[in-house]
């Protein structure tokens, strides 16, 4: 019994009965303290798991991207992979800027009788951005002709801007500053009802990642862009990380404009990919408070961001697009021509910051197959975990660090100049503050760096600057200050990794300069679910994305498991078995903590049977049962990735591609995960895939196969539905003997 | 705003090494490694569940949390510290009155408490009896301004803040009633800590 009545003393000249009562409230109150300590204790795991899985995810974006990338420039493929490959590449069209406003014309397209969206006239109004607003609260879907039109105003205005907007508070007015909105409609619709719509009164800046992951991305885009074609000098955009088109096909807003736009959508996300290049990098407001999306290095330079084409980077994840002049002097667009393998100097591809180790000559590599480059491509995974750890421990080699992420080898003169933008503008969206000293690359997200206090300091003394409000990072209060209150951190997409998992937040900011937080939380939901609920939910959500990567690594699993089951019984103590998956999932999590959630087939001893443990934990596919589970396994762990490819590769966009593509995909997969899959094996999945024998695979079908079904999700699901909510608790029938 | 002690910054908060306690202590047990499977509750396995705990708050990776952190650590752990148990157990382990306690000092101060089982948790039947008594006219349930008096007057009384998120948690929204002995069977504690 816990000890302690403390104020007892002060009760002893009340009755018997008082200090009875006061025990009674001790206890309870005692009691409710710790259950939320508890509570807490989840949320913060949770959060980790959350955490842990999507940078890994970005991580592998990039790393597909730098692979591929490396195909192109170091070997000729034989031609059907080639078209493969440069098909992802190819954006070849070399047109004038007057052939690309032809191309986006929306002129000739009819919007019909029955449309009953809004209706969008030339030059906007406040009235009609605001009507704008309130029909995507009613659900409604802009048409694309007025989408198109919308856009190709957006792109003449952006065009205009510099790359670093410079604002004043001014006349007592308080700017709007907003983080991360990621597709989530409902957080920009409560910031508004909160706060006001933009006008001359309210200036806004939005600072980025205004889509993916979230499913109303281009309405969002849609309300940010009619209030800056209102209000041109009273809403600011900053560009983020995920206004760019290769980091789309991942997250899911070229999923969501292709399925919204099924006639126009490739034009739409055509004309964006522009759009997001034209986007200003950076804000300064009042010469003293910094606002743009990642962060900063050691090596962020103001002067040189002012002066960079910022349009030349369609993709902060490529190489910068070359500029022609054409005979008659006139500037042309132009990505470069990654078809033309040539000699030629000025197509050489530059080694990529990511990518630390250094490429050797192009000569060497000629008339070479995919399988001769699997060894150079992808580094062991232990690696890349070994320096996430890194990163958490505390003192690594600085000048080490330094040499390995510059290392390139250029021969092109303007080269130099280029790279040096380049890696401007990488680290500007890409970076992530941390607690050490110094400025390291940032492995996990694979782009951009780490930066220290120090290099805060001194970027702000160097650029005569006091606060850098930066996003990039979902924060569980929506805001998080750090480096002495130098670098504020703000995301405005609540809930982002699951009902109730974070609050979002804006700043509002006066002439004071004072940075003053609203933080808040949408979705309805949240209000009516208890604490106990959200963090449940969102603790299930975290579980089960957990439990599916446990299941992906199921061999190094059962490797490691064996490992401390010398006498093959099947049976390993609880703690071996947190041991072991620490050991391979490299998560840092506690797992024996959560060993009660992820393990009900505990023996009575206390050991777990590890066999059944995954049986637990099996996948349901179609029909899978004669495929090698290996390569289901990595299919499973891989299936962004893969999903990824397949919509690279369906070019009209359909949903569907063919068995063909399929065969070419996977092999190109197998390559990059040095996997060994014979032709049967790939044979025999296509075959399985093509339900209906009629040589072409529906890919959401394809991905749809692979949800993780379990039986403790299964019986959990059963449970609720007689035992409720805490408010279906009430109706049970009370005790009687009380 | 309280200013962060120079921490040591060799601390290694992943590293996974016993720190000994003297070996006159009288919690101070030996680590057997081969038999360290058979007893749970061994001082490596209390270390390391510790060490979790804290980690979970320690932002900076610099080992060290906020001392307003540390009731719920002890909590999570499962104990039950009164008010007056956390004001003396902080001021054992608290750095100078500087706001941060650092895991040098947590650790064999908590690992004391765990080993000797201080703090120990209430059972349910004794929580029973509690909200019995506080329900007066033995209805079966609290009203919320009944509770909200108690919980927030007596005793160690909770902030308006988390009464209200109590109340948001365990009560009938339709009735405004609280049903304690539901709530207590819903809500028991995990076998695990």
């Amino acid at each position: 019994m816990g000890c302690g009545v403390t104020k007892s003393d002060h009760f002893h000249k009340h009755s018997g009965k008082a200090v009875t009562t006061i025990r009674a409230a001790v206890l309870i109150q005692r009691w409710y303290r710790q259950y939320v300590a508890r509570t807490e204790m989840r949320r913060r795991y949770t959060w980790h798991i959350f955490q842990s899985i999507e940078y890994s995810g970005e991580q592998a974006q990039i790393k597909l991207y730098n692979f591929l990338g490396y195909l192109m420039d170091n070997f000729t493929p034989s031609s059907n992979e080639r078209n493969l490959i440069s098909h992802i590449f190819r954006e070849n069209d070399v047109c004038r800027d007057a052939e690309w406003e032809r191309y986006f014309c929306y002129k000739n397209i009819e919007v019909p009788e029955i449309y009953s969206g809004p209706h969008l006239f030339f030059p906007l109004t406040v009235e009609q951005a605001v009507g704008l607003v309130e029909a995507f609260r009613n659900k409604k879907q802009l048409h694309s002709r007025y989408v198109l039109q919308l856009l190709v105003e957006t792109w003449k205005r952006l065009r205009m801007l510099p790359n670093i907007n410079r604002i004043s508070t001014c006349q007592s007015k308080e700017i709007t500053i907003c983080g991360d909105l990621h597709g989530q409609l409902e957080d920009l619709l409560l910031i508004f009802y909160k706060n006001g719509m933009p006008s001359l009164e309210k200036p806004y800046l939005f600072n980025g990642d205004f889509v993916d992951r979230g499913k109303d991305s281009i309405e969002i885009l849609l309300i940010l862009f009619s209030f800056l074609l209102v209000y041109p000098s009273d809403v600011y955009l900053n560009r983020g990380n995920h206004e760019d088109h290769i980091v789309n096909l991942r997250y899911g807003f070229t999923k969501e404009v292709l399925t919204k736009y099924k006639l126009h959508g490739k034009r739409i996300l055509k004309l964006l990919q522009k759009i997001f290049s034209w986007l200003p990098l950076a804000t300064v407001i009042d010469q003293k408070v910094l606002v743009l999306h990642g962060g900063i290095s050691d090596t962020t330079d103001l002067g040189v961001l002012t002066r960079v084409d910022r349009h030349n980077y369609v993709s902060a994840l490529r190489p910068p697009k070359k500029r022609y002049f054409s005979s008659t002097q006139t500037s042309i667009d132009s990505d470069v021509d990654l078809d033309v393998l040539g000699n030629n100097k000025y197509f050489q591809r530059r080694a990529s910051f990511i990518y630390p180790k250094p490429l050797g000559t192009r000569e060497s590599f000629q008339n070479r197959s995919l399988q001769d480059f699997s060894d150079r491509i992808k580094g062991k995974v232990e690696d890349e975990l070994e320096i996430r750890k890194r990163k958490q421990s505390v003192f690594i080699n600085r000048s080490t660090e330094k040499e390995t992420t510059l290392t390139v080898s250029t021969e092109s003169v303007n080269s130099d100049n280029a790279r040096e933008e380049w890696k401007q503008i990488l680290d500007l969206l890409w970076s992530d503050p941390m607690t050490q000293d110094g400025c390291m690359p940032n492995e996990v997200r694979g782009g951009g760096c780490y930066w220290g206090p120090d290099v805060t300091e001194d970027f702000l003394s160097k650029h005569n600057l006091q606060l850098i409000i930066r996003s990039h990072e979902c924060k569980q209060e929506g805001y998080e200050f750090c480096h002495n209150r130098k670098i504020l951190t703000l995301f405005s997409a609540s809930n982002y990794y699951d009902v109730g998992s974070n609050r979002g937040a804006y700043v509002k900011l006066g002439p004071d300069l004072v940075p003053y937080m609203i933080q808040y939380q949408a979705t309805s939901m949240t209000r009516e679910l208890t604490v106990r609920q959200s963090v449940g939910r969102t603790e299930r959500s975290a579980l089960k994305v957990l439990r599916e990567q446990l299941f992906a690594h199921k061999s190094d699993l059962i490797c490691a498991f064996k490992k401390f089951d010398r006498d093959n019984t099947g049976l390993v103590s609880l703690n071996d078995w947190a041991t072991a998956v620490e050991s391979v999932m490299h998560l840092g999590l506690p797992w024996r903590m959560m060993r009660g959630q992820l393990v009900t087939c505990k023996t009575s001893d206390g050991t777990v049977d590890y066999h059944e443990w995954f049986n637990e934990l099996a996948i349901k596919g179609p029909n899978t049962d004669h495929i090698d589970q290996s390569l289901l396994e990595t299919l499973y762990r891989h299936r962004s990735t893969l999903e990824t490819i397949f919509r690279i590769v369906d070019t009209d966009n359909s949903g569907f591609i063919t068995i063909e593509d399929f065969r070419q995909t996977w092999k190109l997969l197998s390559v990059y995960l040095k996997m060994e899959i014979t032709e049967e094996a790939i044979s025999d999945l296509s075959v399985t895939i093509d339900s209906n024998q009629d040589g072409s695979i529906d890919i959401d079908e394809f991905m749809e196969a692979f949800r993780l079904t379990d039986k403790k999700s299964r019986l959990e699901r059963g449970r609720s539905m007689f035992m409720g909510t805490a408010t279906d608790l009430t109706k049970l029938e009370e005790d009687p003997n009380i | 705003m309280t200013i962060k002690p120079v921490v040591d910054k060799q601390h290694n908060s992943s590293s996974s090494t016993v720190v000994p306690l003297p070996s006159n202590h009288p919690a101070a047990v030996r680590p057997n490694m081969d038999t360290r499977e058979s007893a749970e509750a061994t001082e490596a396995d209390v270390h390391r569940k510790i060490r979790k705990a804290f980690q979970a708050f320690d932002y900076e990776a610099d080992n060290t949390v906020d001392v307003r952190e540390i009731g719920t650590i002890i909590y999570s752990l499962g104990c039950f510290p009164s008010q007056k148990d956390l004001h003396d157990f902080i001021a054992e382990v608290e750095e100078d009155h500087t706001g941060y306690i650092h895991l040098d000092k947590f650790l064999p101060a908590m690992t004391k408490v765990l080993l000797e089982k201080k703090f120990l948790p209430i059972p349910e039947n004794r929580l029973l009896q509690a909200f019995k008594i506080l329900d007066k006219g033995t209805k079966g349930y609290l009203e919320t301004e009944e509770m909200t008096k108690y919980m927030t007057q007596e005793g160690e009384p909770l902030t308006q803040e988390e009464v209200e998120e109590m109340l948001t948690a365990l009560a009938d929204t339709e009735k405004n009633h609280i049903y304690y002995k539901d709530v207590i069977s819903q809500l028991t504690i995990d076998p695990d800590i």
